[in-house]
């Protein structure tokens, strides 16, 4: 697969085949079942994922990759006794923050964006697509950022990002497409229509101003039961035909309860044309009045050497500063599927999402909204740990996710994945994806977790 | 409201083709229902809307040695990526071989291949005839066409798929879209089948080869079986099978009439006779004959993509793609997130939901407002509110208008703009 942007599928339950995928759900059954405590700071799950046993997550930060002990599975606490606490949540994450979601489409290469440059097997099995360890950005004896991401380095020396080692879930699926709805559902097991957020958004009385996807088509996890989020492309918002136009589209969104006329597709149409009347009426103002809005929505064509995410956040940025309603916002960036000449592609790639994400936060730190903000950045899976033929890595599994905002823990959080206890070639994740989200949906947003995820996760300590 | 069979009529005209022209309605007609399919699916007519492609300058096959040469040459290919978008809007609209049009179209989005990558416009021209060409033949022959199809090797890395650590993205994505679906294969099929895939190369001069020292004549274990697969026979494996005789029948069926899983029990009734014969144009005859196609289901069961709600709205004006100025419908497609020539990923262009956003309803007026600005309305203009409203629901193959439809449609007072609201109603974004 190449350059995708968005693996948003029909919204049809029945158009999947891939409902029997997953096969064997017995091993998952555990993820969903409420998690307890067995001593102090080790729940059930981290003291199981400690042991290399499965759907968990050990809740504290590491302190240091090299100190903690690589000895085998069996009767190990494999990593327990090396790390500290959680660092106690942050007063000022009260709930009341901004998400803002960063999808790479594709399938990013996890193991080349925090290199785990010290190990003997990343060189070996790397070969052609093994970054030189000289040139990663140390952060500490085993750990290194790619070359290109210099700006994410001084964020996490400022403790301010977040990377939680080995994220994925139970029989990792190597579609992009399953995978991708996979993570953007929160549901490894089923296939369903609503997305992770999309259900946030049902229970918090929706209302398309609140979730804002930057870009033409709404992802996966914007779609809830009573409505999705909206999207704004970048530039202007200026509705066509002045106030007979806005009378037009007015109009049209009355058929939005129309479904005996129009059936469900017919009356989302009918609801698009109400939101983006509401979204304008919101919006317009903070987007129009910024003259650094209509030169950065100029150049929207692909292929233009642009660096879309970069434009796409800062819109994002400008839209916090201003004051915006929305608290989840969504953002992507594609091109991540690197089967081939992997090492330049991935490296423009990564110095694009270094850009994107260092500018971003350089406007949002100094501003009071901007404090309330946190960035997950994630991708459907990470690659295969030994590179290919074609200079290139296959679609792999577990891999990083970064998290970073004024209100982040820094530091390294997780069980790193042992490079050669592997599963059919891939890394085995270490921490549910869920987790992370558990601890978004209830520090960044403050809601229960489980309204969105229909179980409990442990908590990371990363806010 | 029209009579019945003129609505399925249009309603076969969107799905089989990219919209009736009130003249096709009255030949319809005149020629009933399973008769229009008929003519929908001939290939045998001279067609005098078949316009030909754009001469392609050569230089863009050349590789360019300065860093002027290639700036220049990157500008070029630009160009002519924009050409064949614009040609084939324009095909789209004017040709008279609607179901092969339309098919090439699904074949497009099936095999999706994105110029992006390839960055070789010729290739993705060849690609693209090939679909026209070959896309209601046998789905075994096209399948095998494809998998040799220069751009489709660039795209997916066959070309340097090395015996050595073979590169999976080919064997892979054959499985999982083309051929049989998630759910029909494991990870090890994926693994074995890419070996029979190593070697395969292709090039400008040559075409299609395979470089004997890279490819992999050993044993290979797919799907259960166990022999020295060659590419050709792992292709051949794969499209016989009945799992994707009901994947493409599946497909085909969401195509033209409504979402559907392989366990629906359409497919379990279509997919036997497809998978006797392979013949795409007889599985494409027996859905839009089927009576589910024309069922509420199937009315409401799609949105229009916008490559076909543009080319639609040109046809049923009586318009040419090229009659509007500048790059408004470049423009416009690449805000819906639907340019031809470039879907987002191989997995091709999502359906419904995907199509349906603030962003994109507020795109759509736009460009309604902008083509009504230059369609030709003496068929509406003069005629009172109740009149111009029964007018633009014929002429747009629109069932029966809501009252808040009807309503807003009459509040926006002058023609131009009556057509312009009716042009992003739902009755008409739904396909």
């Amino acid at each position: 697969m190449n350059t995708p942007q968005n693996s948003l599928h029909t919204e049809n339950t029945h158009t999947y085949e891939s409902a029997l995928v997953d096969g064997d759900t017995s091993s998952t059954l555990g993820a969903f079942a409420p998690d307890v405590e067995i001593a102090p700071g080790i729940t059930r799950r981290s003291f199981m994922a400690a042991l290399g046993l499965g759907a968990a997550t050990a809740s504290m930060p590491l302190v240091s990759a090299a100190a903690a002990p690589t000895v085998g599975v069996a009767g190990s606490l494999r990593g327990v006794n090396a790390r500290t606490q959680a660092a106690t949540a942050s007063p000022s994450s009260t709930g009341d923050g901004i998400l803002v979601m960063v999808t790479l489409y594709g399938g990013n290469d996890g193991i080349n964006t925090v290199v785990p440059y010290a190990d003997p097997a990343y060189a070996a099995n790397r070969q052609s697509v093994a970054i030189n360890p000289d040139q990663v950005h140390k952060l500490d004896n085993s750990f290194g950022l790619h070359p290109e991401l210099k700006g994410l380095k001084a964020l996490y020396d400022q403790k301010r990002l977040a990377i939680v080692h080995g994220v994925g879930y139970p029989n990792g699926n190597r579609s992009h497409f399953r995978s991708m709805d996979i993570w953007q559902t929160a549901r490894p097991t089923e296939v369903i229509n609503t997305g992770w957020l999309g259900r946030w958004y049902d229970a918090t009385g929706p209302d398309a101003t609140h979730m804002i996807n930057i870009g033409g088509s709404l992802p996966r996890f914007m779609i809830g039961t009573k409505g999705a989020g909206a999207n704004l492309n970048p530039g202007k918002l200026t509705l066509p035909g002045g106030a007979a136009g806005e009378k037009a589209i007015q109009g049209i969104g009355r058929n939005a309860e129309n479904t005996a006329a129009l059936g469900p597709w017919g009356a989302r149409i009918a609801a698009s044309n109400a939101d983006l009347l509401r979204v304008k009426n919101t919006y317009a103002p903070l987007l129009n009045s910024s003259t650094e809005a209509a030169s950065s929505g100029a150049t929207n064509l692909e292929g233009d050497g642009t660096n879309s995410l970069t434009r796409d956040m800062q819109e994002v940025a400008r839209l916090v500063n201003a004051g915006a309603p929305a608290r989840v916002y969504g953002v992507s960036l594609g091109g991540f599927d690197t089967h081939a000449g992997e090492l330049g592609q991935h490296a423009q790639l990564m110095g694009y999402l270094d850009q994107a994400l260092t500018s971003f936060y350089a406007v949002i730190a100094g501003s009071p909204r901007g404090q309330k903000v946190t960035v997950v950045v994630y991708s459907e899976f990470g690659r295969r740990v030994q590179a290919n033929g074609s200079d290139g890595t296959d679609h792999g599994a577990a891999a990083p996710v970064l998290v970073l905002g004024p209100q982040v823990n820094g530091g390294q959080y997780g069980q790193p994945p042992s490079l050669t206890d592997l599963d059919l070639g891939d890394l085995k994740f270490t921490t549910d994806f869920r987790s992370v989200y558990a601890t978004v949906l209830g520090k960044t947003l403050g809601i229960d977790p489980a309204v969105s995820l229909g179980g409990a996760f442990p908590l990371l300590g990363f806010l | 409201m029209a009579d019945q069979l003129t609505l399925q009529l249009a309603h076969l005209y969107r799905r089989a083709g990219f919209g009736a022209r009130p003249e096709d309605l009255t030949a319809g007609v005149a020629r009933g229902y399973s008769a229009t399919v008929d003519y929908l699916l001939d290939r045998s007519r001279n067609d005098p809307g078949a316009i030909p492609p754009p001469a392609l300058d050569p230089r863009t096959l050349q590789p360019a040695d300065t860093q002027q040469a290639r700036k220049e040459l990157r500008q070029l290919r630009n160009q002519q990526e924009t050409d064949l978008v614009g040609w084939w809007l324009e095909r789209m609209v004017l040709t008279d071989q609607q179901g092969a049009e339309k098919l090439a179209w699904f074949w497009h989005d099936h095999y999706a291949t994105s110029a992006q990558k390839v960055d070789n416009p010729h290739l993705m021209l060849a690609q693209n005839q090939l679909f026209r060409q070959q896309g209601g033949a046998g789905f075994d022959a096209l399948t095998q066409a494809v998998a040799k199809d220069g751009a489709m090797m660039l795209w997916l890395d066959s070309n340097k798929n090395n015996r050595n650590r073979p590169n999976e993205n080919f064997a892979r994505e054959l499985m999982e879209l083309f051929t049989i679906g998630i759910g029909n294969y494991t990870d090890d099929d994926v693994r074995e089948a890419a070996r029979a895939f190593a070697g395969w190369r292709y090039n400008r001069q040559e075409g299609f080869r395979v470089l004997k020292g890279q490819a992999d004549p050993g044993q290979k274990t797919i799907l259960g079986k166990t022999a020295a697969f060659t590419g050709e026979e792992v292709v051949g494996m794969l499209v016989t099978s009945p799992a994707a005789a009901r994947f493409v029948t599946a497909k085909l069926w969401r195509h033209y009439a409504f979402p559907v899983g392989t366990d629906h029990p359409v497919v379990a009734e279509l997919a036997p006779g497809f998978a006797a014969d392979l013949n795409v144009t007889k599985l494409v005859r027996s859905i839009l004959l089927h009576p589910q196609f024309v069922s509420p289901e199937a009315r409401q069961g799609l949105v229009k993509q916008p490559v076909e709600w543009m080319a639609g709205i040109f046809r049923q004006l009586d318009m040419r793609p090229s009659e509007m100025v500048g790059n408004v419908n470049m423009a416009t497609l690449n805000k819906l997130n639907q340019k031809p020539f470039f879907p987002p990923s191989v997995g091709g262009w999502p359906d419904n939901g995907y199509w349906i956003s603030t962003a994109s309803a507020l795109v759509r007026y736009q460009f309604a407002l902008q083509v009504s600005a230059r369609a030709r309305l003496d068929w509406i203009a003069g005629a009172n509110n109740a009149a111009r409203l029964t007018a633009i629901a014929a002429r747009l193959g629109v069932d029966e208008w809501t009252p808040s439809s009807a309503e807003t449609i009459t509040a926006a007072g002058e023609p131009r703009r009556q057509l312009a609201a009716a042009l992003v109603t739902p009755e008409y974004v739904l396909n």
